[in-house]
């Protein structure tokens, strides 16, 4: 039965209490409290990182918590897997779908079912998941294989599995994310029908506009905390929701020296590029970095930040335009000739391709200087060299770590940044791409990256910096790029930069007002 | 609520044991324990060899030092012993390099029998002609047997790296290709009188043996050593260097440890695949070349008792160190010659299968530490 905190108005399909989910290292959720009411579709929104897909793992069962309570439809509930949230009635449908490509969208639906026990009289089956699918308004062929199908349709099929087993509450992480704009409308109809029929959806996002569109609430998390706890939508605007969602905190201030720009040393020019999925990532980038600068991207992790760098260092090819270095014309040239070039880069995924976690740390140091003298000796390679350099390169650098024969594996996340820091930067590099450097670590070696950040600066080499802490690029960037569904849509003076124009640059909204902080922007969607 | 304690929830109930074992992953392996279980897992096969011998009625210790004594017992077969040891040692290599880098090459066989072939095209063809010294005519066919041993194993390459095509099925098809093309080739053109067979090479196309010198040195008469021991050792010699030391040995380790990283860093990828596979290939083959100009001295169908396919074996023990497939290659070298002195003759390769069942299960000791712990009341 609701308790006394329960709000008035319509019961409670859920409700979520003093959660606190810890991982090593990282407070994803930090007492975080949630109601879904029935029959609502209810956003839940924040950058990312934030916690949101966290905390609704906590509720489909993946996770435990810590700490904290969650009531369903009245009952406490303590789910040890998803296959107890959806006996509950509650089920996720996540970002990558579990689906197998070569069966049918009616044997996907019926996978991990008891019943049928054997596949007999499927077409039985077919039409009862047909008449399902249309009561909700989901077009589908029950006899279709998944991989005939779109991502639009195999995100129906995943919903549909959901439906089958009889879940009343819906959980879509970011389910927009994968879909053309005009599939997100068809979903956007299925969800409204669905929660007219009495169901309940929470929609994960951190796009401001589809949010006003589609949800009648919006809680707004930021670093695992709840910064506004079911506001309704309608009487929000995009501009207050994107100041929820980015926040403004006081910063470590970070010594920089004056900005002293040099010649241009990278310069790309209407660059457009095919991201993993096949769908258009980058659609016309152009930008110049000079000598001494840190050019700070802004964004919302998927608007082509990390293929703009895959794209700079040579490993991910262009499908237009051009990029120069130093005036040399690089484009779709392989990662060598940028080496080549004094292009570094500490790349985003450290483990999987910053480094090579079995070799030893030396290897590891090695990886830009192995070709060259004095570590190379024509076909051979000077160990006793390499053991000079990484011991060098170990003790400047203060990488934590036994020997440099120890494996790379076996370093904290902090130290494997620091061994890439010092492979990069001993490359003597003339530009720096550096991706969401700080991501994982803890604040003392955040502080470490940071300096080693600005002393590149300091000694003349251009940095392309790109993260999503907006803080972080806002602390030591010269200049601003804002980022959004592949194209730069705000490119600013630091000094002059307004969080909240940035944060609703970054969500899809105009910039055409330049509002001040929490005066209100018209939502151009 | 407390974090934790289990509140009422609908799960089903599990058969509750007395004690569980768990593994706990290993996250710094000590330096001796890779030989100490390579060790280990070697006495249990030989035990569980055992315990199979005496239920089948025989004497396992008798056997085992039968085995022992006719593979290690006299000069004669010891020499006889590293004679086996010799194409296992380069086929043996030839699987390391390529396993190295995680080219799953499981075509050593064929590119043997094709590095054969084309040591053998020198003299039957022939390409230089009748009476032309071994010092030229030895190292044409050593060339040869690599080249095309080499050419053989880029093709798996070449697909992998240009077209990803899966290199083990590759690997694996040209087998059976290499064999009925060795056929051919027996049976037609360079058949000795519609045997299948062809004619013996001339003596300059004969490896030197150590009974050779048998007239000045007696000790060495009946010896069938040759000079592809040498060859092999070498080989080993420069196979390490390669890995270990040299520039193109370090992009095989970066590429067999993560591809993406070896990119990143700027290393041609595709390049070294293909590169690698040519490399293997040209060991295999050379390991051919040895068998037919040191042992039979003609090219015949049945060459190979699969030595392409022991290698797997030999290089996967040998932990992928070169040196390690010397020792390895001998020790398989002795299980097959013993094998003329057991019966049943199955019992070397079960013996075989059983080393490589607990070397493979003994991986579980180096990734993972194992306790046994008494579950609580």
């Amino acid at each position: 039965m609701p308790d006394d905190l329960t709000p008035p108005g319509p019961p409670l399909a859920v409700a979520m209490r003093g959660i606190v989910m810890r991982f090593p290292g990282v407070l994803a959720n930090d007492r975080v409290d949630f109601d879904l009411r029935v029959g609502e579709v209810h956003a839940l929104l924040g950058e990312n990182g934030a916690g949101k897909s966290t905390l609704m793992n906590v509720l489909d069962g993946l996770y435990r918590p810590d700490s904290g309570e969650i009531t369903v439809f009245g009952e406490r509930v303590e789910f040890r897997s998803p296959r107890d949230a959806i006996a509950a009635g509650l089920g996720m449908v996540h970002q990558h779908f579990a689906l197998v490509p070569t069966q049918t969208v009616t044997e996907n639906v019926l996978i991990g079912l008891d019943r049928p026990r054997f596949r007999i009289d499927l077409r039985r089956f077919d039409d009862e998941i047909a008449d399902l699918a249309r009561r909700h308004g989901l077009t589908l062929d029950p006899r279709a294989r998944i991989w005939q199908l779109s991502v639009g349709e195999q995100q129906r099929v995943e919903i549909l599995k959901l439906l089958y087993r009889g879940a009343r509450v819906l959980i879509l992480d970011e389910p927009t994310a994968v879909l053309a704009p005009q599939e997100a409308d068809e979903l956007f109809r299925t969800l409204r029908s669905m929660v007219d029929g009495g169901a309940s959806v929470v929609f994960i996002s951190h796009k401001l506009a589809e949010v006003s569109r589609i949800a009648d609430r919006v809680t707004v998390m930021r670093r695992g905390k709840v910064t506004a706890a079911g506001i309704p939508s309608a009487g929000t605007t995009t501009a207050e929701l994107a100041l929820l969602m980015v926040g403004r905190e006081v910063l470590e201030t970070i010594e920089r020296t004056p900005f002293r720009p040099g010649p241009v040393v990278l310069s790309v020019r209407e660059i457009e590029a095919i991201g993993d999925r096949g769908l258009p990532a980058l659609r016309g980038v152009s930008l110049d970095i000079r000598s001494g600068e840190i050019l700070g991207v802004a964004g919302v992790a998927g608007n082509g930040q990390s293929e703009l760098a895959q794209v700079v260092t040579g490993l991910r090819p262009s499908t237009g335009g051009s990029i120069t270095v130093n005036g040399d014309d690089v484009t779709n040239r392989p990662p060598r000739e940028t080496i080549r070039r004094h292009v570094a880069h500490v790349p985003e995924d450290r483990t999987g391709v910053g480094s090579a976690p079995n070799l030893s740390i030396a290897d590891n140091l090695i990886m830009k200087a192995y070709r060259d003298p004095p570590i190379a000796r024509r076909w051979a390679i000077d160990t006793g060299m390499v053991r000079r350099f990484a011991d060098g390169l170990r003790e400047s650098y203060e990488i934590a770590a036994p020997s440099v024969e120890t494996d790379a594996r076996l370093l904290s996340g902090g130290n494997l940044q620091r061994l890439i820091l010092a492979r990069e930067i001993a490359s003597d590099p003339r530009l720096m791409v550096a991706v969401q450097p700080t991501r994982g670590l803890d604040v003392g070696a955040i502080a470490t990256v940071h300096r080693l950040l600005l002393a590149q600066r300091e000694a003349g080499s251009a940095t392309l910096l790109i993260s999503e802490d907006l803080d972080e690029v806002l602390g030591l960037s010269d200049r601003l790029a804002v980022m959004y569904e592949g194209r730069i849509v705000g490119l600013f003076d630091v000094a002059e930069a307004d969080v909240a124009e940035i944060g609703l640059l970054m969500t899809g909204g105009s910039a055409t007002a330049h509002a001040e902080p929490g005066v209100p922007t018209e939502l151009v969607s | 609520m407390t974090a934790g304690v289990p509140a009422r929830h609908p799960g089903r109930a599990r058969v509750a044991l007395p004690w569980t074992v768990r593994l706990e992953r290993r996250l710094e392996v000590p330096r001796w324990l890779p030989a100490a279980t390579t060790a280990g897992a070697v006495v249990v096969a030989l035990v569980v060899s055992g315990v199979v011998l005496a239920i089948a009625g025989g004497d396992p210790i008798a056997a085992f030092v039968h085995m022992l004594r006719a593979s290690f017992g006299s000069p004669g077969v010891i020499s006889d012993t590293l004679v086996k040891a010799t194409p296992l040692i380069l086929t043996g290599l030839a699987c390391a390099v390529a396993f190295r880098m995680r080219l799953w090459n499981i075509g050593a066989e064929g590119q043997f029998l094709m590095g054969a072939w084309g040591a053998s095209a020198v003299v039957l063809i022939p390409i230089v002609p009748a009476g032309t010294p071994a010092i030229i005519t030895i190292p044409l066919m050593m060339a040869a047997g690599m080249l095309v041993g080499g050419a053989y194993g880029a093709i798996p390459g070449i697909l992998k790296a240009f077209r990803g095509v899966n290199e083990i099925i590759v690997t694996l098809m040209l087998n059976y290709v290499a064999a009925l093309w060795v056929a051919y080739w027996v049976f037609g053109p360079w058949s000795e009188g519609g045997f299948q067979l062809t004619p013996q090479f001339p003596k300059e196309a004969w490896l030197p043996r150590l009974s050779d010198l048998a007239a000045s040195i007696p000790t060495f008469s009946g010896l069938t050593i040759h000079f592809g021991l040498v060859i092999a050792l070498v080989a080993a010699v420069l196979v390490r260097f390669l890995l270990v030391r040299s520039r193109r040995g370090y992009e095989i380790r970066l590429i067999g440890d993560s591809p993406r990283a070896a990119r990143y860093a700027g290393v041609n990828v595709a390049r070294n695949i293909v590169i690698v596979f040519a490399l293997s290939g040209a060991l295999a083959g050379l390991a051919g070349m040895t068998e037919v100009t040191g042992v039979v001295h003609r090219l015949q169908q049945a060459i190979s008792p699969g030595y392409g396919f022991t290698a797997i074996i030999v290089a996967y023990i040998a932990k992928l160190n070169p040196y390690g497939v010397v020792v390895a290659a001998i020790a398989f070298g002795a299980i097959i010659l013993a094998g003329r002195e057991i019966q049943p003759s199955g019992i070397p390769a079960m013996i075989q299968g059983i080393v490589l069942f607990s070397l493979i299960a003994s991986e579980v000791v180096l990734r993972y530490r194992i306790r046994v712990e008494r579950r609580a009341a």
